[in-house]
Parts: C-alpha cells; sequence; structure tokens
C-alpha cells in the first residue's frame, strides 16, 4: 500500500527534496484551513464561536460534543433537545443497512456482469451507472408519488430501500472493477479441477477482492451518510438523518448552533481522514464510481 | 425465481413477437398499460396497475436473462431493485409529463400531449435558470480544473511526508455538501464571518459577500471549486504518474526545453483524464442543487437559482407536479448524453492501457 499507489518505479515525474515539502506544506495548509476552522469551532463555546475578531486561541472545550450525544443541550441559560443521538443513530443504522444490502446484491451482480457477460452487458451497465449520475430531484419527484401512494414515506423501509438502489450502481461499477483485475488462470485451474462455479465465486474470487469490498463499503458508506435530498424529502420526524438535521439548524438565522454543527462535522471527519489516509489507493475509483482505475 | 417466471407466463407479451424473453416488446407494453392507467384510473389503482405492468416487463427481462446466460440469475436482484426504485418511477413521472396533474389537489390527471413541454421552453424563467446553472456550472469547473491541475503538478514528484500533505487536500471533497454548504455561510457570514472580518481589517465596513448577484455567485463557485479541485488533481495525478521514466530520460538527452517536455510528453498522457474530469465534472455541477440551497437558497431574488432548486420548488414547494416531470426529463436528457459521452472516453482509455 503506502507511497508505492501513486508511483509505480518505472513511471513518475521524479523526486523532490524538503524544499517541495515545505512548499506543499504551506498550500496543503491554506487549502486545508476551511476544515481546520471547522475543528477548531468544534472546541469553541458559543462566545468564542461568535468572537470579533475571530479567536484563534481559546479555552478549549467539549461541551458540543457533549451536546451531541446527550439529550439537554445547554446554552447559557435555556436547555433544549438536540434529538442527535436520534439523528446519529438513523443516519448509521439507514447507511448501514443501505450498503449492507447494495453490497450483497450489487457484488453478486458485479461478478455476473464481469463473469458472464449478457448480451447487451455494456448497455445495461450504461444504464445502470445512469441512474446514478441523474440529478436526485428527477428520481425523488416520482419516488415521493410512489412512496406516498404505498405507504412509505418517512419509514425506515423506505428510505432504506431507496439508498440501496442509490448505493447499487456504485457498488456494481466498483465491484466490477476488482474483479476485472483478477488473473483468470487460478479461476480456470479451479474449474479444470472441477470447482463449481459457486466454490470459485466463494473461495477462489471473493478472498481476492476483499479489499475492494472494504472499499466500496466505506465509499458507500460515507455517500450515504452526506446525502441530502432523498433524505430531506422522505425522512418522516422519527427517521431524519443527520445531514437534514444539520440544514435544518441553520435554517433559523439567529442562534445557530455553530460549535454543534462543527463537533458533528469533526466527528465526521475522523472516518474521512482515516478513508483519505488508507485507501488512498482505491480514492481515484471511488469518486469516479468505479470507471477510472488508475 | 420461480414465481417470477410463471407471471411471465401467463400475460406473454403480445407486440410483434408473443414470445416470453421478447423484453423490449414486454417493456413497450408496460409502458402503454402504464400510461392508459394514470390516464383512466384512479391514483391508487393505476399505481397498482402499472406496478404490476413494469414487474411483467421486468420478468421478461430477467426470462430473458436467466433463460440464456449464467450471469442472468446473478444480475436479476439487482436489476429488479434499480427497475422497481428507479427506472419504474422514471417512466411513471414520463407519463405523468403528458399530463396536467397537481400533487396537491384530488383532481385526476388529464391528457394534454406535449404542453407541458411546449411551456417549458416558451417559458423564460426556466431559460433563465438554465442559464443561471450553465454560468455556473462553466465557472466552477473551470476554477475546479486550473486549482486541480496545479495541485496535482504541485504533488506529482515524490517528497518527504507527500502522503500525509495529500490528506489536508484531498479532505474536502469527502465532506457532505449539507456540511459546506453551512460553514461557508458561516465564514461569509457579515459580522463574526472570517471573510468579512478578513475585508473589514482593510476597508473598516462589514462585507456582506451574498447580498449581491455577482457575490453571492463567487460565493458559490469559491465553495463549489473548493470542495472539488481535489477531485480533478486526483485524475490529472494519476496521468502524470503514468508517464513512463524512460521518454523524461530521452528528454533529458535531447535537452527538450521544459516547456516543450510538458507539451510533447506529459500532456499526452493526462489529456484523457483532462476530458474525463471536464465531463464528470460537468454533469455534477449541472446538477448543482445541496451547496446552493444551503447557502444562498437560490437568492438574492433567484439571481443563483440553478434549475434543480427551480424544479424543487416548482415540483416540493408549488406541487406542479407534471410541469416539473416535464423539465426533469430534459435535465434527463443532457445527463444521459454527457454520461454517455464520459463512458464511450473513460472505456476508450480503458482499452488503450
Amino acid at each position: 500500500m503506502a507511497a508505492g499507489g501513486f508511483f509505480r518505479r518505472s513511471h513518475g515525474v521524479g523526486e523532490a527534496g524538503w524544499g517541495r515539502t515545505i512548499f506543499a506544506a504551506v498550500i496543503s495548509f491554506i487549502y486545508f484551513f476551511p476544515v481546520l476552522w471547522i475543528i477548531l469551532t468544534a472546541f469553541k463555546t458559543m462566545n468564542d464561536v461568535l468572537a470579533v475578531p475571530p479567536k484563534f486561541l481559546f479555552t478549549p472545550t467539549l461541551e458540543n460534543f457533549v451536546g451531541v450525544f446527550s439529550r439537554p443541550f445547554s446554552a447559557g441559560a435555556d436547555s433544549q433537545a438536540t434529538n442527535f443521538d436520534l439523528y446519529f443513530f438513523n443516519s448509521i443504522f439507514i447507511a448501514g443497512s443501505s450498503v449492507f444490502f447494495a453490497l450483497v446484491i450489487g457484488t453478486l451482480a458485479a461478478f455476473g456482469f464481469s463473469r458472464y457477460p449478457l448480451k447487451g452487458n455494456d448497455t445495461y451497465l450504461f444504464i445502470i451507472l445512469t441512474t446514478r449520475m441523474l440529478p436526485a430531484i428527477v428520481v425523488i419527484i416520482p419516488i415521493i408519488l410512489m412512496f406516498r401512494v404505498v405507504g412509505l414515506a418517512g419509514s425506515y423501509t423506505g428510505i432504506i430501500a431507496l439508498y440501496t438502489a442509490f448505493n447499487l450502481p456504485f457498488t456494481i461499477w466498483m465491484m466490477k472493477s476488482f474483479f476485472d483485475e483478477l488473473s483468470p488462470d487460478v479461476e480456470d485451474a479451479a474449474r479444470l479441477d472441477g470447482s463449481s462455479d459457486t466454490r470459485v465465486f466463494l473461495k477462489i474470487c471473493l478472498p481476492q477482492v476483499v479489499a475492494g469490498l472494504a472499499a466500496t463499503a466505506v465509499f458507500g458508506l460515507i455517500l450515504t451518510w452526506n446525502e441530502y435530498l432523498f433524505a430531506l424529502l422522505l425522512s418522516g420526524v422519527e427517521t431524519r438523518t443527520v445531514p437534514v438535521a444539520m440544514a435544518q439548524t441553520i435554517g433559523g438565522d439567529i442562534g445557530v448552533r455553530w460549535g454543534l454543527l462543527a463537533a458533528i462535522e469533526t466527528l465526521f471527519l475522523i472516518p474521512v481522514i482515516l478513508v483519505v489516509f488508507f485507501l488512498q489507493n482505491h480514492l481515484l475509483r471511488g469518486v469516479t464510481f468505479g470507471t477510472i482505475k488508475r | 425465481m420461480t414465481s417470477v417466471t410463471t407471471t411471465g407466463a401467463k400475460s406473454p407479451p403480445r407486440i410483434l413477437q408473443p414470445r416470453l424473453d421478447n423484453w423490449p416488446a414486454a417493456f413497450i407494453l408496460a409502458i402503454i398499460i402504464s400510461i392508459l392507467a394514470i390516464a383512466l384510473l384512479p391514483p391508487k389503482a393505476s399505481f397498482w396497475v402499472s406496478l404490476a405492468a413494469c414487474a411483467l416487463a421486468a420478468a421478461s427481462a430477467v426470462y430473458n436473462a436467466w433463460g440464456r446466460y449464467k450471469g442472468g440469475l446473478l444480475v436479476a436482484p439487482a436489476i429488479a431493485l434499480l427497475f422497481v426504485m428507479n427506472i419504474f418511477p422514471l417512466l411513471w413521472s414520463l407519463g405523468l409529463s403528458f399530463f396536467s396533474y397537481r400533487a396537491n389537489r384530488m383532481k385526476p390527471p388529464a391528457f394534454i400531449g406535449l404542453d407541458n413541454y411546449e411551456k417549458i421552453l416558451t417559458d423564460p424563467t426556466v431559460w433563465d435558470r438554465l442559464q443561471t446553472t450553465a454560468i455556473m456550472a462553466i465557472l466552477t469547473v473551470a476554477v475546479q480544473m486550473v486549482v486541480g491541475f496545479l495541485l496535482a503538478l504541485l504533488f506529482s514528484k515524490q517528497f518527504p511526508l507527500r502522503r500525509y500533505l495529500l490528506i489536508l487536500v484531498l479532505t474536502p471533497m469527502m465532506l457532505s455538501y449539507v456540511a459546506i454548504g453551512a460553514f461557508f455561510r458561516y465564514y461569509y457570514e457579515p459580522t463574526f464571518g472570517l471573510l468579512s472580518q478578513f475585508v473589514r481589517m482593510f476597508t473598516g465596513e462589514p462585507f456582506i459577500l451574498l447580498a449581491t448577484t455577482q457575490g453571492a455567485m463567487a460565493g458559490i463557485v469559491f465553495a463549489d471549486a473548493w470542495m472539488w479541485s481535489p477531485f480533478v488533481m486526483l485524475l490529472v495525478l494519476a496521468g502524470l504518474v503514468s508517464v513512463p521514466k524512460y521518454l523524461y530520460e530521452a528528454a533529458a538527452i535531447d535537452r527538450l526545453s521544459g516547456w516543450r517536455q510538458f507539451w510533447n510528453i506529459t500532456f499526452p498522457y493526462i489529456r484523457g483524464l483532462l476530458m474525463l474530469a471536464l465531463l464528470f465534472r460537468t454533469i455534477e455541477a449541472f446538477k448543482l442543487f445541496d451547496v446552493v440551497f444551503l447557502l444562498t437558497e437560490g437568492g438574492p431574488g433567484t439571481s443563483t437559482e440553478t434549475i434543480a432548486i427551480y424544479v424543487y420548488r416548482q415540483a416540493i414547494q408549488f406541487n406542479k407536479t407534471s410541469d416539473s416531470t416535464a423539465i426533469s426529463y430534459i435535465l434527463l436528457f443532457t445527463v444521459i448524453v454527457l454520461t454517455n459521452l464520459y463512458l464511450y472516453l473513460a472505456n476508450r482509455r480503458a482499452r488503450e492501457a
């Protein structure tokens, strides 16, 4: 893994020394500054958040993080339920189950598309990807109508089913790109030895793409966690997700709890940074939905 | 699986060839049945009739795939789910776009043919929103391409701590639009926002970026470009590191100038990826919704209202259901064309590699 991801020995532009490191560090920190400010805001009290001029040095507080998970969130005199513990649960539950279902269905489909091409295989794959590329608003209007009729609006079932479909194109394309890369030799040998197709899939192909499965799952989780419009229009009071709740918080202009929002986002940053670090090799594939491998 | 195929066996598609695996015919039949059902039956009944018709078409497609290929069985669940959650609703809304229908009225949909399309294509508001979207998309994609390209050049060489510094640059891309929208709103805030306070150091007055059209546009473009430049960087970087080293060694022997070396050696390797980045980002910029919605809500006035927000307002706030589905279909068509072009280029690149 390590730095080798982007660098094959015989390729690349070359090496640079510490001079480049310093230059890149300055640029990177400027680029990272808006995120850094979110992190700093997460540790500020309400007064420090709204301070003029902005405070770079302050006494850090954990009250925002406490506010995320405990119901009463006290800001000065009034104490108010934030409900973010429920929204966190919803987001994790909805994203987790939809990614799981998409992974099961999508991996099978990806294996099918990769090993047993159908007539018009590329057309199927194109249609599948198109459903992911469509503007969310285009897809959601008929789905709202449909959910109203069948009574799925605001339920976990409805939103999980929708998110499973939302994750499916991504999962299929990602997993197909991983299956396509496997060397056929081992598989052919196993088939000659009389292994069944099921056995070839479970014992030979699947173990080789475990890293790919993990990458797909993690990207799927991040994409689903971040999704806003579907959740805004389809989740009910009890199934509201974190982005919807965050957006509602900033709806009223006065008394926005920036510290609380920053704390939520800072918690979310931890998995994101781990992903960017450990899955750097699969990042390109992840952000292009598996259409570009390297 | 067996039950699905028996449903197919009971009512085979009748047009052209009455065969079970004639799935194109089954699809056409399903569309006709759905349109008729929406026209003639009350909403609830028409929904179930259309669903049954589409299930029939899906069964036919599954049967077609399954009867002949092993792969069919594997892809069937995925295709079935996508059909129910995406393709069927889209067909339904295609049907609706030929009707006059508002989701908040009891009145059943009335068939009006192409009137919705005629109405929106002659509506100056729609063209204005499309123009706003185009300006925003061109600006943000242009900034992303330039910044992404420069960042890629910065990281194109191996140097100490490169892997850790890359994390800092790549993080914005993985954040949520809601967080970006919310926090840039905080940064642009007139009294305690960072931008306003920074400007005040020079002018002595608070700076309200989002109050003017140009300012709001700049604010959105800045936030979106900041978020997605790393994407372009990632693609360009992939191109830069794929250049074989011996080409540079040969260039050094031939004493090629830096500029010539870039155009003759490096650029051919990144050209394809630049094009892919451009297309991918254009598709995404075309759908721009969340960040605008949270940052300016389309304001001031409607000056930053993108077509996606316009459709949202029409469909959700004003309940002009069938009008908005007609605009949706124009968007859908555009995205299909762009996606097709994107995949064509991506496949060609994969084949060359």
